[in-house]
């Protein structure tokens, strides 16, 4: 497992929502490497801190890599003013990724919530119909990449806080409904803290594997300055790991929310 | 005329053999760089500060961009003495580059037992923390009274034959007092400046950024007050000063050693660009050769004031 920082030319970008845009990537070594549920960190020019964001989807055979993030700040605006053609400058692929069976194993689910929702598409073109997608978001203008998991050949159930698109509500009560049916194999899940923990407790009441994805305010992103601190109770012993390096996928047994 | 600058420095009898020294606590103790390039590309490494016992550091966040900056609160997060001579320093030994053990403490007796644990290794240097902003009594305590920085650094220099930098802190009315009392007491060299004490609030939930509510502001925003508190030191101490604070390019690097440093530390600019280090040592022999320079310690404290 290695890295690679470097200028790499952007062949597509597209707005996908109210200010969450959609990048392609040119870097045939990362893609090479990229496993689903890794990041790269990308340089905004004029600012001293790299923003993380997760890898939304690897094309090994044309040596791409997709990213999905939403302007939160001055940082991101930044890097969302570049434009196909352009090079943007990454450090590339971080963190641990999901632990995805090859093989397909029952029936998974994947649980996303806003910007959330990225990082799992992947998951879905690997179990296609044996994959369920439940994605969340604010409203209806916020929805992304439900056709995407469409496409892939996911069932997916949409969910948003107002009622605008989809079932209205959060993830938690369709996960409940697909927990119930008992015949799942394990839950992926990134979004919001307040999400994952309810996620969390879900799924080790059913007793059915879980990951999640976290996010946090990173430095280095490589593992050296351990800014992003995450806790986990692992052999009985709270350890405090790194976001970047130790995950940013973490075991739902573990991790402490 | 051609020929090939030299950028090696002698810093209390070490050699390095370029002057960019990885500071403590952005690089970790050097594992996570090596995908990009080998740690012996650096003329030294400043491990991440070190504690007598393993230490779980501050609650998240920890880390807040500022114009031009950041501001940190880590707390001191390491695996304690015993994991890092056990763990790192065999690895970092290995590597061809000078490794400096960076360590921090809650008392005199937590930095003297760090020190004599170390004394037996093959670390090329130690340097104390007593400058931490993070951690109560983490080092700043220490490093802010003439009194504390003494009582540190003497209970130090009598624990270990390795030679001992002193890193201080700019959050006091006048550094160069500090670096006196430290020579005075035996330092061998000093390291300036750690981060100078900042806060932000985010206004909507009229919460600190931090967790922690205050932190270490660093990066090119304290540039020229460290350059500064450089030239000031220099002029005050007869040990080596190493320079660092806000370092991110050649002209940055040359510019503190012009001032005084005798090597300098790059911190906060590798987030943005991990190889910086080695961009600095390129751009310092294309200075040298540029302007004629054959030896970069030439250019040491050569400022002209006016």
């Amino acid at each position: 497992m290695s890295y690679y920082c470097g200028s790499y030319p952007i062949v597509e970008k597209k707005a996908i929502a109210a200010d969450i845009y959609s990048y392609v990537i040119h870097c045939p070594e990362i893609a090479a490497e990229a496993k689903i549920g890794q990041f790269v960190q990308i340089k905004a020019e004029g600012y001293t801190l790299r923003r993380p964001v997760s890898i939304c989807g690897t094309d090994k055979k044309n040596g791409t890599i997709r990213l999905v993030f939403e302007v939160r700040g001055k940082g991101t605006d930044t890097i969302s003013r570049l434009n196909a053609g352009e090079l943007m400058d990454i450090i590339a692929p971080l963190g641990n990724g999901f632990t995805v069976p090859a093989a397909k194993q029952g029936r998974i689910i994947v649980v996303g919530g806003g910007i959330g929702t990225p990082p799992l598409l992947d998951i879905a073109k690997l179990y296609g119909e044996n994959c369920t997608a439940i994605l969340g978001f604010r409203s209806f203008d916020r929805v992304i990449l439900d056709k995407d998991y469409a496409a892939a050949g996911a069932r997916v159930i949409v969910c948003t806080d107002d009622g605008s698109a989809g079932e209205k509500g959060n993830v938690s009560v369709p996960l409940a409904n697909e927990l119930a049916k008992g015949d799942v194999a394990a839950v992926y899940a990134c979004g919001p803290i307040p999400m994952l923990k309810v996620i969390v407790e879900q799924t080790k009441k059913a007793g059915v594997f879980c990951e999640v994805s976290l996010e946090q305010r990173m430095g280095c992103g490589v593992g050296a300055c351990v800014v992003c601190a995450c806790t986990v109770i692992r052999d009985g012993k709270q350890q405090v790991l790194r976001v970047c390096k130790d995950g940013p996928v973490f075991n739902a047994e573990e991790v402490v929310l | 005329m051609s020929f090939t600058p030299d950028i090696s420095v002698s810093v209390c009898g070490v050699n390095f053999k370029n002057p960019v020294i990885a500071a403590s606590g952005i690089y970790g103790f050097g594992e996570d760089y090596t995908d990009l390039y080998p740690l012996s590309e650096l003329g030294g490494i400043s491990c991440k500060g070190t504690t007598l016992n393993p230490k779980d550091g501050n609650i998240p966040p920890r880390i807040a961009e500022t114009p031009s900056g950041i501001l940190n609160s880590v707390g001191l997060q390491n695996p304690g003495v015993d994991r890092f001579i056990e763990h790192y320093i065999p690895m970092l030994e290995k590597q061809d580059t000078v490794v400096i053990a960076n360590i921090a403490g809650a008392s005199v007796e937590d930095y003297e037992q760090t020190a004599r644990k170390l004394d037996s290794t093959s670390v090329d240097m130690i340097e104390l923390n007593i400058s931490c902003p993070n951690v109560k009594q983490g080092g700043a305590t220490w490093g802010v009274t003439c009194a504390g920085a003494q009582s540190v650094t003497k209970a130090v220099r009598a624990a270990t034959k390795k030679p001992v930098i002193v890193k201080l802190t700019p959050n006091v009315t006048d550094i160069t007092e500090i670096a006196r009392a430290v020579e005075a007491e035996g330092a061998d060299a000093v390291s300036l400046i750690n981060t100078l004490l900042g806060m932000r609030i985010d206004i909507r939930t009229r919460r600190p950024v931090l967790h922690n509510n205050v932190g270490g502001l660093s990066g090119p925003a304290v540039f020229p007050v460290a350059v500064r508190m450089v030239w000031q030191v220099s002029n005050a101490v007869k040990i080596p000063v190493i320079g660092m604070g806000g370092i991110a390019s050649a002209e940055d690097a040359i510019e503190m050693m012009m001032a005084g440093a005798s090597a300098v530390q790059i911190g906060t600019a590798i987030f943005g660009d991990p190889y910086v280090p080695v961009k600095v040592c390129e751009g310092m022999k294309k200075f040298c050769f540029e302007n004629n320079i054959e030896k970069i310690s030439d250019i040491v404290g050569t400022v002209k004031p006016w």
